[in-house]
């Protein structure tokens, strides 16, 4: 079996900062790690790995700096590594991105499932995934918290549902985006670090991976940003008590419908 | 902390240390605590890192380091859970023996599992009436053919009932007094050896201390380290090699309490201010910030000395576990003063490492015993 985990670098949740003038992330001078939703997905395909065998192949399109985080994918255990990082791909939406690691995929090319996580802390946005399934025209199956069974041409897995579960089928190769109730990822170990250090990780610009340059980067994006806010803090709730509670709360919840 | 120049390597080992006990241990401290069970989780996810095979050689599994390394894990596990800590430090103090004294099969039996972390050790020295005075032992073995047979009550043994692998002394020749007593290795599950009562102590709630009860226990005779007679000679060698990861896990309660007293009196407010703001908590602060540096740096210049291969460590290791274990039962006692009420409370971290701590001034020989060690050390350097 093998596996391709789709991971982004983004930055430590206590350090996030929105610039008001390019309307993003600030990026620069920040600590960061590996998306915490990636991080199960590394879980699932390493679980996978030792259990059928194959390799795990961490792939990421990012600026050079992202290589530390597949440095520490290394380090949990997976086998090889390709950072996907040009000048070119800068400003890229959902779209230019899944369109790019798409590309970097078909030139792997050898591969059986593939593992994202169900979305990032920074953009949130859940499309990458699918957006990949899509541009590659396989299968998908997203925010899974289970899988029942793996066979050689078919995987069946549960999806999470507002409502409980559905369980679906789905030919190999396939794409899975992954939901924390999955699994617990492991630590690093000392001799996965050592080897991490070492290990050398393939770097694949434009060129290298064949993708329209008109479908790549702010070019290829059509996301346009009007406006960017931190969410307002959510007002403090109010408890009522006791005697005359319940008619308390419908005078409260009248007065806000007027 | 003071730059220590580590390498690299002993950053990546301290560091992964470091994440284990933010995100494994420091949830489960207080739980561990109050249950007392054994923390067989924690010890699965420090096997999966390789930290058990720190100070084991690549030869046999592990990672080629020594004292210093285990130290800087210890501390690290320390600064979250001194209990768990020692699980992990007695495993090497049950295996020092192996590698100071082992012949080649006996450690390529042993080593390998414990520096996997499949198997975790214990040193079986004490008895009831054998404590500061190792060599009043009663514990015997007597050779039949290609066996010994052991008799005898060990207690107060660390990881007891938990580990897999026993080093435990014995007299082989009570006429011979300290120069009688020999060391073996007894594995769990030996017919005849069996577990007595499990303790219940003021503090390292997490970690397992029990009686080691020998009934007629036939061992190999290959399970004998190194000559017999040598055993004493062989565990004071392991306890001059061992003391600093004492001192570590001492420093490491230290910080612990330290950080957290820092970090109570900057959200504490009293007559409308933080009480970090008064001199009287800064001045404290910056006693209990000032003996934990001088406790570390002590701790691992003498941890260097043994992994430098120096040849005798004795006066200095007693030197770092005295003083940093004196410095750990001060420091986490102003912890619980600037604290409080709150430090007082179960509820709050700070109390459990004044009672974690008291045991480092105790145990792998008193800080009595330590200043007589010393003190004979300065004696005979002096008289060369």
């Amino acid at each position: 079996m093998n596996i391709i985990v789709c991971l982004k670098q983004v930055p430590d949740t206590a350090d996030i900062k929105l610039d008001g003038v390019t309307k993003r992330l600030v990026r620069e001078g920040v600590k960061s790690m590996i998306n915490p939703f990636d991080m199960y997905a590394i879980e699932e395909a390493l679980r996978l790995k030792e259990k059928l065998g194959g390799k795990v192949t961490a792939l990421t399109m990012g600026p050079p700096q992202a290589e530390t985080s597949l440095r520490e994918a290394i380090a949990l255990g997976c086998d090889e590594a390709i950072l996907v990082s040009d000048s070119a791909f800068a400003g890229a939406d959902t779209l230019a991105t899944s369109y790019t690691l798409s590309c970097a995929i078909k030139k792997i090319k050898d591969y059986d499932l593939i593992f994202c996580g169900k979305q990032t802390l920074d953009g949130d946005t859940a499309q990458v995934g699918p957006g990949i399934a899509g541009h590659l025209d396989i299968p998908q199956i997203i925010n899974v918290r289970k899988i029942q069974d793996i066979k050689e041409v078919q995987v069946t897995a549960q999806r999470m549902t507002e409502y409980g579960y559905d369980v679906i089928e789905a030919q190999l190769p396939c794409l899975l985006t992954v939901v924390k109730d999955i699994n617990v990822p492991r630590l690093p170990s000392l001799k996965g670090k050592m080897k991490a250090k070492s290990a050398s990780v393939s770097v694949w610009k434009v060129v290298d991976i064949q993708a329209d340059e008109a479908s790549i980067g702010a070019k290829g994006s059509a996301t346009e940003v009007l406006k960017i806010a931190t969410p307002p803090a959510r007002p403090q709730g109010k408890i009522f008590e006791g005697e005359g509670a319940v008619d308390q709360l419908v005078e409260t919840l009248k007065g806000l419908m007027k | 902390m003071l730059d220590y120049l580590l390498t690299e390597e002993q950053i990546m080992i301290r560091d992964l240390a470091r994440q284990i006990t933010d995100e494994k241990i420091r949830p489960v401290a207080a739980e561990y605590d109050r249950s007392e069970k054994f923390p067989w989780d924690i010890m699965k996810i420090i096997a999966q890192s390789d930290l058990f095979g720190v100070y084991i050689d690549q030869k046999y599994g592990g990672m080629g380091g020594g004292i210093f390394e285990l130290c800087l894990v210890t501390e690290e596990f320390s600064k979250g859970c001194a209990g768990i800590a020692i699980c992990y430090s007695a495993t090497a103090l049950g295996t020092y023996p192996i590698i100071l004294a082992g012949n080649e099969e006996q450690k390529m039996k042993y080593l390998p599992a414990i520096a996997k972390g499949e198997k975790l050790a214990a040193f079986g020295l004490t008895e009831p009436a054998a404590g500061s005075d190792a060599s009043a032992l009663q514990t015997t073995a007597e050779k039949k053919g290609d066996h010994y047979v052991l008799n005898g009550t060990k207690h107060f043994i660390t990881n007891g009932g938990d580990a897999d692998i026993y080093t435990v002394i014995a007299m082989t020749d009570k006429s011979r007094g300290a120069r009688g007593a020999s060391l073996f290795v007894v594995e769990k599950g030996t017919p005849g050896f069996t577990f007595g009562k499990k303790e219940d102590k003021m503090g390292i709630r997490a970690s397992s201390t029990s009686e080691l009860i020998f009934n007629d226990c036939k061992i190999p005779a290959g399970n004998l380290l190194g000559r017999e007679g040598m055993g004493f000679i062989s565990a004071m060698r392991t306890f001059d090699m061992s003391r600093p990861g004492i001192g570590a896990q001492a420093v490491g309660i230290a910080q612990g309490a330290l950080d957290e007293a820092l970090k109570f009196s900057k959200q504490r407010k009293q007559f409308d201010k933080p009480i970090s703001s008064f001199q009287g908590i800064q001045w404290m602060l910056a006693d209990m910030a000032t003996e934990t540096e001088a406790a570390r740096a002590l701790v691992y210049a003498s941890a260097r000395e043994v992994n430098a291969g120096v040849k005798d460590v004795g006066m200095h290791s007693a030197m770092a576990k005295m003083y940093a274990s004196d410095v750990a039962m001060k420091v986490t006692t102003n912890a619980v003063q600037i604290c409080g009420g709150y430090g007082y409370m179960k509820e709050y971290p700070v109390e459990k490492y004044m009672r974690d701590a008291k045991i480092t001034q105790i145990y792998e020989g008193t800080n009595q015993i330590q200043r007589n060690i010393i003190g004979m050390g300065l004696i005979r350097e002096s008289s060369k």
